[in-house]
């Protein structure tokens, strides 16, 4: 069997169906056995979107989202994308092409060290050197990339070597691999210690992670809350952990959450961190406020972070699924109605000011009430991203997806792309500002060539808005973020075949959505947003 | 910042030692030494790093270094329950009236001299750090042309074998 051949059917034996990715000389194998086979291939406008789509793919799948890019520019092209993925544990598997074997080293044509560039962001990385370790390395690279805390896996394999023939196929069933078992159940002792401890806590609070989502855990976590009668915050990329409308729900933490999650942190005496890795953004500026005598329970998959930023005095490794199904069993329900009525007294409720321009987080609110209870809402970065995550209301099947941890511009119009493909059914929208939305501006010809009915929300206050903000507050001028010649981006996306319509006030919003949530396929629904609008 | 001697285990591929050591370099950590060589089974590699830090940097360089699949196992060696050597080459600047006052220093250290010509002598001596240490600043007075160590290599005393430690674990 021809080794691009067995490549592909070891990419059917994991069942892959979809592949995010743009040829070129090093995969002309590669993409000729992917024209034979079922698998669909969605070429992408550049690399970097095919491992953002293959991102937002995994996130809504469950499923290892799977990217292929050429050799050289190909495939350094993908490197922000994969570094997205790692920072926030996605699953990718990035299949890139490589120089001739032979080649390798000398610096030829569109060669570059694409495992050695990766290194510090890849869960794992392969350079293929003989076809017959093809099916062995695949089967690995998906096993390592979905399981324990999941990740980017990538393969560079050689174009000569795809052209070889392979002595035998034969996939394998199990993966071996001697320094790599993670540990998925929790220790009881440990578990039998942290029941111990919520249960002679007076003010518990739970902080659900990442990890939660990643864990496929959202049923068990309810379950534990609805059962424990703890309260519940959250951070950016646990958003979506818990329904809003959980009675237990105080909100998101961090430098951008809620005022009454980031008081409820410095009030408990017992936190209890479930799949989160308490990032500086979550965390900053709460650690030294903390109550001394505060217990810290830490729930993660990954033994490294536990202790990494915060010192826990129980900390419990394992898969957060099974660790809150067992926990869910041993916690008796605690008497949290004082502690609940003062975190409820915290809370405030945002007014709206009418203005000329449209209202960023009314608008939010707005699309939030107006899409399925099933809907994804896919935030870029910066202000944009901030208000979606205060704005978008969780439910139980609803998702929200971002760069958290890389926080990369750009990332939301290839992630929705990705998340379409994984759920057609469901409805898709992206959040993005004017900054975001031409750093991936190409990829309304993907949008566009596929028919894919998204509703991209566009936040144009002709500022980079996030950096500007931070800049007044620090030196009281802005440099380098007026996008004052932006494109007319109706007209732009005219130019696509997407329609779209420009929003000037708040009252012509729910005319806009409407017709965006009717249109048969891509939307624009650009808003005029004040350019000294706040984030918070 | 205490000194630790780690023996890791690795899978013998290539790409490794630069998995090891840019972590090392990624995440700030202080590397004092490391050597690598194949063990009993070719197909794993086992790595001596010798590494300073707090117990809070030590269990961080633990743990990242198990996150990669390529190691296998860490064990932490106390210096109480090992050997701890490391080779060196030392060429020391010679002349008819300091090569005998070298000779003897040498014997003193149980060193062998493995190459002389007129100007130079050629010191080739294993013994722990400070041992080594100690013979270079001995050397000093007479004139250190060129030094070439090994770094740590470390095993550990009596029936003890790395393969029967637990791999690193959370507890």
């Amino acid at each position: 069997m021809k080794a691009s051949d067995a490549i592909v059917k070891c990419l059917l034996n994991e069942g892959v169906d979809i592949v995010f990715g743009y040829p070129g000389a090093a995969v002309i194998d590669l993409y000729e056995s992917l024209r034979k086979s079922k698998i669909r291939h969605v070429l992408v406008r550049q690399e970097q979107a095919a491992a953002h789509s293959a991102s937002g793919y995994a996130r809504v799948s469950g499923k290892a989202g799977v990217c292929i890019a050429t050799s050289g520019p190909g495939a350094t092209n993908l490197i922000t994308g994969i570094a997205t993925a790692y920072m926030d544990s996605i699953p990718l598997v990035v299949i890139t092409g490589q120089v001739k074997s032979a080649m390798i080293g000398r610096d030829v044509f569109q060669e570059a060290d694409i495992t050695g560039a990766t290194e510090s962001f890849t869960k794992h990385s392969y350079l293929v050197k003989d076809a017959d370790d093809l099916p062995r390395i695949i089967k690995e690279a998906f096993y390592i990339a979905t399981t324990g805390r999941p990740g980017p896996v990538l393969i560079d394999i050689p174009s000569d070597i795809q052209a070889e023939k392979l002595e035998k196929f034969i996939y394998p069933d199990t993966v071996d691999i001697r320094g790599y078992k993670p540990t998925l159940k929790g220790h009881p002792g440990q578990i039998k210690r942290a029941v111990k401890a919520i249960s002679e806590s007076k003010r518990p609070l739970i902080v659900a992670g990442g990890g939660v989502l990643l864990s496929d855990a959202q049923s068990e976590l309810t379950g534990f809350i609805n059962k424990s009668r703890i309260p519940v915050v959250h951070t950016l990329m646990g958003k979506g952990a818990v329904p809003t409308q959980n009675p237990y729900y105080v909100g998101m933490i961090g430098t951008h959450g809620f005022a009454q999650a980031n008081i409820a942190m410095l009030k408990s005496d017992l936190l209890i961190f479930i799949g989160a890795r308490i990032a500086d953004r979550a965390w900053g500026g709460i650690g030294d406020k903390m109550k001394k005598d505060a217990q810290i329970i830490h729930i993660d998959i990954d033994p490294a972070e536990i202790g990494k930023n915060l010192g826990p005095n129980i900390p419990l490794v394992g898969d957060v699924k099974h660790i809150l199904t067992e926990m869910t069993s041993k916690t008796e329900p605690l008497d949290t109605d004082d502690w609940l009525e003062e975190l409820r007294s915290h809370r405030k409720t945002a007014q709206h000011a009418e203005s000329d321009f449209v209202n960023p987080k009314y608008a939010v609110e707005l699309l939030s009430k107006k899409l399925d209870d099933d809907a994804i809402l896919v935030a870029d970065v910066g202000q944009n991203q901030m208000w979606a995550a205060r704005h978008f209301e969780d439910k139980e099947g609803r998702r929200f997806l971002t760069s958290g941890g890389l926080g990369t511009m750009g990332y939301s119009l290839p992630a929705a792309v990705g998340a379409k493909f994984a759920a057609p059914g469901r409805q898709v929208a992206a959040v993005v500002g004017d900054g975001g939305f031409q750093m991936s501006q190409f990829e309304l010809g993907t949008i566009s060539a596929n028919n894919l009915k998204l509703v991209i929300l566009l936040f144009n206050n002709s500022r980079l808005g996030m950096v500007r903000e931070l800049q007044d507050r620090k030196f009281g001028r802005i440099t380098a973020v007026e996008l004052d010649k932006n494109p007319d981006f109706i007209k732009l996306c005219d130019a696509y075949g997407i329609k779209g319509v420009r929003v000037t006030a708040d009252s012509e919003l729910e005319a806009a959505f409407d017709k965006a949530l009717k249109s048969k396929g891509p939307f624009l629904v650009e808003c005029v947003v004040d350019c000294n609008e706040c984030t918070l | 910042m205490n000194r630790h001697v780690l023996s890791v285990l690795v899978e013998n591929q290539s790409g490794v030692l630069s998995r090891v050591s840019g972590l090392f370099s990624r995440r700030g950590y202080n590397i004092d030494s490391l050597s690598v060589g194949e063990t009993e089974d070719p197909k794993i590699s086992r790595m001596t790093i010798v590494v300073k830090g707090d117990d809070y940097i030590l269990e961080q360089i633990k743990k990242q270094l198990n996150k990669l699949i390529d190691v296998i196992k860490i064990v932490e060696l106390s210096p109480d329950q090992s050997v701890f050597r490391e080779l060196a080459l030392i060429k020391v600047r010679t002349s008819m009236e300091t090569r005998a006052s070298i000779i003897e220093i040498v014997s003193i250290f149980r060193a062998n001299i493995v190459d002389v010509s007129n100007e130079t002598l050629t010191v080739e001596m294993t013994g722990d750090e400070s041992k080594i240490e100690a013979f270079i600043s001995l050397m000093d007075s007479y004139g250190i042309v060129e030094i070439v160590r090994t770094g740590l290599a470390a095993i550990e005393r009596g029936n003890r074998q790395i393969i029967n430690h637990k791999k690193y674990e959370e507890d």
